[in-house]
């Protein structure tokens, strides 16, 4: 495969998280170390990479033990849901255990280690194993003499496993200064990985880190992970690439007004959300309206709280009319409460993953996200939360954080550590006016839409949330009773205004009710002395007549001649 | 992992693999029995067995057995005996089971390894 020109193949090992931190999995056909001190995780880790090997990849593996008994081994992994059992019943693993009790063996002479390769080459044939795993091998330095000779043999025994094709873990307890007591790092030297599990602020986090991983590129930082039920999860702290696809779909925020603020629309899909403000500003009930309407649209939401229990949540928000017991009952919505104290930052990222990668959610509400914040962990916290928005954007997941601001700090300034990764910040502030302390909502920013500039007043009423137009006045935003009043004012303004117009609108109906008299008055005056003036005529042309009349009887009475 | 045979402890019994070093009466209680664990022909093994054999007549004369195994052909067995190390002895019997490794060569080592008294008393750690 070297003669190639190909990436080094990779084996994967089906451990969550840590195929993608090494691009594929453990180098194929090589043996690697794993080191790390006592109780660490060495050997589970060795084991679910058979497992999984053998259960998903359909390659057969064999375990060498050093420190345990085969039913030991058996025993310790059932609790990670993994029955050796039956994979050894299904030629699927073979377990060997190699007891070593040093006050038995005297040295005679020359001797090699050929025992060993045999068993192991005939645990290997007898199953067609293709993975290997010897733990802890470094228990033959303490179980036989002559180590100049146990080093010549360890040489050869990876040199062999090389040639056999088999992808092996090799495991180490850790030493003093080096990696591990005998040094084996010098003899494995493709690919190591150290195990460890640290203190820090009262809490234990487990963390692995790829040492070195020679032809391959791979993240090189710590590592957290966690052992469950469900075997290991690693988590990735940075996506190596800043790749995740973006969408363009937007959905509600659950509150009407708030989705015309945000361009008439909403959030972006798989966007980041933050809410900031003080104590109290209804950060939560904004969570609350959000996780709602998503269940609502038949969307999965997952909601981490660190401050309330589920119930102590639920009942609050049911106070102002959003029943999200009805959801977390049809399997929508789902709470995940614990105290920020309870395990190491690393340790909450990997439950959040793992909750994640179970229960799919195109939502994830976290409340609020600065507990985490204790002492002068920041930037570890920044380091989290990087991290958590990577993987959530990457899943197209859309997120909303909450982060309380303690009084007398800037509103701004505890998130302007993770602003840069935030593409929606809503930012709430309780204003202090006219002895009333009122909220107000406004959009500090909105990556890719048209946003309100508008600062809003923000109710809790029992209905839920409602945002109100504030009230700009010569004191600044009016808010409260003193937005009441300037309602009040220009309302009574308004009804004055329309009085007036009614008003006026009269005083023009009486004016025209009046101008049609006079015009009725005119047209009557007018009709009349046309009367009079059409009698007159007539009159006058009866009298012509007449005239006529009697001139033609009084020359009939003359016998006046008739041609004159 | 199958054990050899199951009645190495009275049997003079040829096993495959196997090599009864010779036909003696072995119903004594001093009676020996001496598993050389060897991976193929190799120098090694041939000295551990030349090594063994001389070792045995000196000390065992007469009640003693030795077999030999060798994991190339029958690579199953070495699990029953926890075998790691090439060449390794392992005394059965008598009891309780001892292992020496290496090719015998350090006779003194051996003897102790196998708690075997030397004919001259001497020390023994």
């Amino acid at each position: 495969m070297s003669s190639r020109r190909d990436p080094l193949p990779k084996a994967p090992t089906g451990i969550l998280g840590f195929d993608e931190i090494t691009e594929g999995g453990l180098p194929r056909g090589r043996p690697t170390l794993i080191c790390g001190g006592a109780g660490c995780g060495k050997t589970l880790f060795a084991m679910e990479f058979l497992v999984r090997g053998a259960t998903q990849f359909e390659e057969p593996g064999v375990f060498i033990a050093f420190e345990e008994s085969a039913e030991e081994l058996t025993q310790n992994v059932a609790s990670l849901g993994f029955d050796l059992d039956e994979l050894v019943a299904h030629e699927q693993l073979a377990l060997d255990f190699v007891a070593i009790e040093r006050n038995e063996l005297e040295e005679t002479g020359d001797f090699d280690l050929s025992g060993l390769f045999i068993r192991l080459g005939y645990a290997i044939d007898s199953i067609g194993a293709k993975r290997v795993v010897l733990d802890t091998l470094e228990a033959i330095f303490a179980g036989l003499p002559n180590p100049v000779i146990l080093r010549a043999e360890l040489r050869r025994l990876l040199r062999w496993l090389k040639d056999k094709g088999v992808t092996a873990i090799v495991t180490g307890e850790r030493g003093d200064g080096q990696l591990t007591r005998q040094g084996l790092e010098e003899y494995v030297s493709d690919c190591v990985i150290t195990l460890d599990h640290q203190q820090r602020e009262q809490t234990w986090t487990r963390r692995l880190r790829v040492v070195k991983y020679r032809g391959s590129s791979h993240g090189t930082n710590d590592y957290p992970f966690l052992i469950d039920a469900q075997g290991l999860s690693v988590t990735p702290i940075t996506s190596i690439s800043l790749d995740h696809p973006v969408s363009t779909e937007r959905i509600s925020s659950g509150i009407a007004r708030l989705d015309s603020m945000l361009g008439e629309a909403g959030y972006f899909r798989g966007s980041s959300v933050l809410v900031s403000g003080t104590a109290g500003t209804g950060k939560s009930s904004l969570a609350g309206h959000f996780a709602s309407a998503a269940c609502a649209r038949g969307e999965r939401v997952l909601y981490f709280a660190f401050e309330e229990s589920p119930s102590q949540i639920q009942r609050n928000l049911s106070a102002i009319g959003l029943d999200l017991a009805h959801w977390a009952d049809q399997g929508l919505l789902q709470f995940h409460a614990t105290r920020p104290s309870f395990a190491g930052l690393e340790m909450h990222l990997s439950l959040i993953h793992r909750a994640v990668e179970q229960f799919a959610p195109s939502v994830v509400i976290l409340d609020p996200l600065n507990s985490f914040i204790s002492g002068d962990n920041a930037l570890e916290v920044k380091g989290m939360l990087t991290r958590l928005i990577d993987f959530l954007k990457t899943h197209q997941i859309t997120a909303l954080f909450t982060s309380l601001t303690t009084g007398g700090e800037s509103l701004e300034r505890t998130d302007s550590a993770i602003s840069s990764l935030i593409d929606t910040w809503l930012l709430l502030m309780a204003v202090n006016t006219g002895g009333e302390r009122n909220r107000a909502l406004s959009i500090l920013k909105s990556r890719g839409m048209a946003h309100s500039n508008q600062t809003r007043e923000f109710l809790i009423t029992n209905d839920g949330i409602e945002l109100r137009e504030v009230y700009l006045g010569p004191d600044g935003v009016l808010t409260g009773s003193a937005r009441a009043a300037q309602e009040a004012a220009e309302e009574s303004e308004r009804l004055a205004r329309q009085q007036e117009i009614e008003r006026r609108r009269r005083d023009l109906e009486r004016r025209r009710a009046v101008l049609d008299a006079q015009i009725t008055a005119l047209r009557q005056e007018f009709e009349a002395q046309e009367a009079e003036t059409i009698a007159l005529i007539d009159r006058e042309r009866e009298r012509e007549t007449q005239r006529q009349q009697d001139r033609a009887s009084m020359a009939s009475l003359r016998r006046a001649d008739p041609s004159q | 992992m199958n054990q050899p045979d199951q009645d190495d402890n009275d049997a003079p019994r040829s096993e495959p693999g196997t090599i009864d070093w010779d036909g003696q009466d072995l119903t004594g209680d001093e009676n020996w029995t001496l598993r050389l664990y060897v991976a193929g022909q190799t120098p090694k093994s041939l000295n551990a067995f030349a090594n063994l054999q001389a070792l045995c007549e000196k000390h065992l004369a007469g009640r003693y057995r030795i077999e030999v195994i060798d994991l190339l052909e029958q690579p199953q067995l070495a699990q029953g005996d926890q075998i790691l190390a090439i060449p390794t002895v392992v005394r059965r019997l008598p009891l309780p089971i001892r292992k020496i490794i290496g090719d015998l060569s350090d006779v003194e080592r051996a003897l102790v390894g196998l708690d075997l008294r030397p004919s001259p008393p001497e020390k023994r750690d």
